[in-house]
């Protein structure tokens, strides 16, 4: 087995084409919840198919399966070419692959049962939590094993994002999943009251930090530069922006709980590292763009470039609603509305998925031995549908979330509610079916993505690219 | 009143939060070097996978001075508002009270128009459109949840409408009921009379409120009836208002008049709670509910909603 003068592509190839598979699935769900909500019928009062247990599926699928498997196989591709080493303990990396798609199914099979210990993005049931915490080791091993190993004298800035995501990611879950069994397939959460809350709104809130943010960010850092082949901006800013955020991260938690039972001081606080949190995320924005300066003209016919172009944007509009929903002032009105819906999917769709379409296009064709997709046109397609579909959707969710919040605070001479609770429901209904269509369109932009991938794939030979024999040559 | 379980944790929160904004200030300082003007930028040195390169370019300044805005208003807020451990903050705010003079707020406005209606006598009560118009939106908020928006209710949740009523129908009656709620227990009669014997009963009552029935079976029910349920339902099945035992003799049940739903009140009894509302929404509104509830089967004035849930 002459392998030792080879990436290890295979884990990446397995984590890759799983990305496309998991999003089409994720998505597919959220498509159908979304229909629900416009015709609650649609659930056929078969309790799988309910909306309660089906909307925990879609968001594990997307962040955990989809988002996740992207960040596996980028993070393994990212490590190896910026190590110039072949991936640490292969079989270990074979493990994690397997180990991860066994957590998948398994969310797959127990959510829709009503399997959960009721924990937001944290509902999988304590056996699979511990087959969680097997898993995220390996990764860590490989992932820190494959850093130790390295022939580069430097660490390159994607790895610090990659690194800080895998240890927060283990960090959080070990916390916050803390539990009590009582049968196989029930546990208790080990905190009670305000403080589980808090603990649930400090993972919740570091789950989008860590994974959705820092992953994809080293994400974003790899394949920016690489696609535009332009240097990245400022390597003072990646340090700057690097630390400020996985430090004030960790604070933002509490502007879940405003106007809750958790003390005012921990909301204050929570909402006051939130704003200071603008600044550091706006870093990685500013990075990323400012690296395709003097190749701007590359996004005119370059759509994987547009894809990752585009996803900071997104990126930069999240970060910078977030702060803003995270003051007391303008919490009162958007908290519980569709607006945080809103927000949540200008980040999931605008950022993520973006970013990992675009990578995964990236991917793709090198790890087939391809020069490029089977369609590029079939790309800049996808682009467009995405692009339409996450405008439709947040807008759509935009003005209802805003409806809802002044429909339910209107009070009337009276002293009583101006509107009882369904008839913001049935106002609400129209903007559900303009979030539908735009649900609609980002599915149908995946099977596009699925149908452009099997053309590249189907036949070729599967390639591992050759370590370069002298790493770091001008270092 | 106080979150710590010791002073220790106040100043370790305050310490600590403060820290940890000025460190933000201090590394973003650390590495806001002005330089490199006119001449090339330059990359740091080092390459990774061919030709990845990082340029050294300094932080824009626009950037450095929106982080150092937050920082300040960071720290300003924390002056102002309670955030560092048990310090209040300058203003003194805090949620509850935040909340309790936005409701001390809406009563004062709102006192005056309630006043006026308090001493109303609630049949006079529920001709005045005006109180209806309110009384319906008290309904709608608090009530409809159970009874339904249209007041029309559903099994086990009474029908406002119909002017039928377990526990009377007066309008004083009502408010009586509104104010401090009720509880309603049939007791389960499974174990003495077994399943043979439930139904008949089933029959029996089927056949006091005109629905189909087994004749043999009621006859039997009947005998059974005399000695079990006559003590609430009386002789002729009538019921009793007073302590909110049904009249079996009309055909809408609280709980179903058909067979399956009789067969199970009847085995395993029923226990139905009206919530008491006087301490949620305080007299006067009751005042003004009992009067809309009355009137939604003895006044033109208070209608029931139906056509209100499509409004604006």
């Amino acid at each position: 087995m002459n392998n030792t003068n080879t990436y290890n592509y295979t884990v990446v190839r397995q984590f890759a084409l799983m990305t496309v598979v998991w999003g089409i699935v994720g998505m597919l769900v959220g498509v159908l919840i979304a229909a629900q909500l416009r015709w609650p019928g649609l659930n056929f009062d078969i309790p799988w198919l309910s909306y309660g247990r089906l909307r925990p599926l879609h968001t594990n699928a997307v962040i955990f399966a989809f988002g996740g498997s992207a960040l596996f196989a980028a993070s393994y591709y990212v490590v190896q070419r910026t190590c110039h080493v072949r991936l640490f303990a292969g079989r270990l990396a074979a493990f994690t692959f397997w180990g991860w798609q066994a957590v998948i199914v398994l969310a797959a099979v127990t959510l829709p049962l009503g399997i959960t210990s009721g924990k937001e993005y944290a509902e999988l049931e304590w056996p699979i939590d511990i087959l969680i915490t097997v898993v995220w080791v390996s990764y860590a091993i490989v992932f820190f094993g494959t850093i130790a190993k390295r022939k580069t004298p430097h660490i390159y800035v994607a790895n610090w994002f990659f690194g800080a995501y895998i240890l927060t990611i283990a960090l959080l879950h070990l916390i916050n999943s803390a539990e009590v069994p009582v049968t196989f397939w029930k546990s208790y959460s080990a905190y009670a009251g305000v403080q589980d809350a808090m603990v649930q709104w400090w993972y919740g809130h570091n789950a989008v930090g860590f994974f959705l943010t820092a992953g994809f960010l080293g994400m974003m850092y790899y394949f920016i530069p690489k696609q535009a082949e332009r240097p990245v901006y400022s390597y003072r800013l990646s340090v700057v922006h690097f630390w400020a955020l996985i430090f004030t991260y960790m604070w933002a938690g509490p502007h879940h709980l405003h106007y809750t039972a958790l003390p005012d001081w921990a909301q204050s606080i929570g909402m006051v590292f939130s704003l200071i949190l603008l600044a550091p995320s706006w870093g990685g924005m500013i990075n990323g763009m400012m690296t395709l300066s003097g190749a701007w003209h590359k996004l005119r016919d370059d759509p994987i470039l547009k894809f990752l172009i585009v996803s900071l944007s997104f990126y930069g509009m999240s970060t910078f609603e977030g702060p803003m929903m995270s003051i007391k002032t303008v919490n009162a009105l958007s908290h519980y509305t569709d607006w945080t819906i809103g927000h949540v999917h200008s980040g999931a769709l605008g950022w993520v998925g973006l970013v990992t379409m675009g990578s995964i296009y990236y991917l793709i064709p090198r790890l087939w031995g391809r020069k490029e997709m089977y369609s590029v046109p079939l790309i800049n397609m996808h682009f467009w549908m995405a692009t339409i579909g996450i405008v439709l959707y947040i807008a759509a969710m935009w003005i209802a979330g805003v409806m809802q919040g002044l429909m339910w605070r209107a009070v009337s001479a009276d002293g009583t509610l101006t509107y009882t609770f369904v008839e913001g429901v049935k106002a609400t209904s129209p903007f559900y079916t303009i979030r539908l269509l735009g649900g609609l369109l980002y599915l149908s932009g995946m099977f596009v993505m699925a149908y452009n991938v099997w053309r590249t794939v189907a036949g070729q030979q599967a390639v591992d690219a050759p370590i370069p024999a002298v790493a770091a040559a001008h270092a | 009143m106080s979150d710590f379980t010791s002073g220790f944790w106040n100043i370790y929160i305050g310490i600590i939060t403060i820290v940890s904004i000025i460190a933000c200030a201090v590394l973003l300082k650390a590495l806001s070097t002005r330089k490199v003007s006119g001449a090339q930028v330059e990359t740091t040195g080092h390459a990774w996978d061919e030709d990845l390169v990082e340029l050294n370019n300094p932080l824009p300044r626009w950037w450095i001075w929106l982080f150092y805005i937050t920082i300040v208003f960071g720290l300003v807020y924390l002056a102002l508002y309670p955030g560092l451990g048990s310090f209040s903050g300058s203003y003194g705010w805090t949620s509850k009270k935040q909340y309790e003079e936005e409701v001390a707020k809406a009563e004062a406005l709102s006192a005056p128009i309630y006043d006026k209606y308090a001493k109303t006598d609630l049949k006079q009560l529920a001709s005045d459109p005006e109180a209806m118009a309110i009384g319906q939106k008290l309904f709608l908020n608090n009530c409809a949840q159970c009874h339904s928006s249209d007041a029309r209710g559903g099994k086990g949740y009474p029908n406002l409408t119909d002017n039928d009523w377990i526990y009377g129908g007066a309008p004083e009656t009502i408010e009586e009921t509104i104010a401090n709620g009720r509880k309603g227990m049939m007791p389960a009669w499974g174990a003495l009379l077994g399943d043979d014997g439930v139904k008949d009963m089933a029959h029996y009552v089927m056949s006091l409120n005109g629905g189909t029935y087994d004749s043999l079976r009621a006859a039997r029910g009947k005998d059974k009836f005399m000695t079990t349920c006559i003590a609430c339902h009386g002789p002729e099945g009538k019921g009793n208002q007073a302590i909110g035992a049904e009249d079996l003799t009309k055909p809408n049940l609280l709980h179903g008049a058909d067979e399956p739903s009789l067969i199970e009140t009847i085995s395993k009894g029923r226990t139905s709670v009206m919530p008491p509302q006087k301490e949620a929404l305080g007299e006067a509104r009751v005042h003004i509910l009992a009067a809309y509830v009355w009137g939604l089967s003895n006044s033109p004035a208070a209608t029931a909603p139906p056509a209100k849930t499509g409004g604006q």
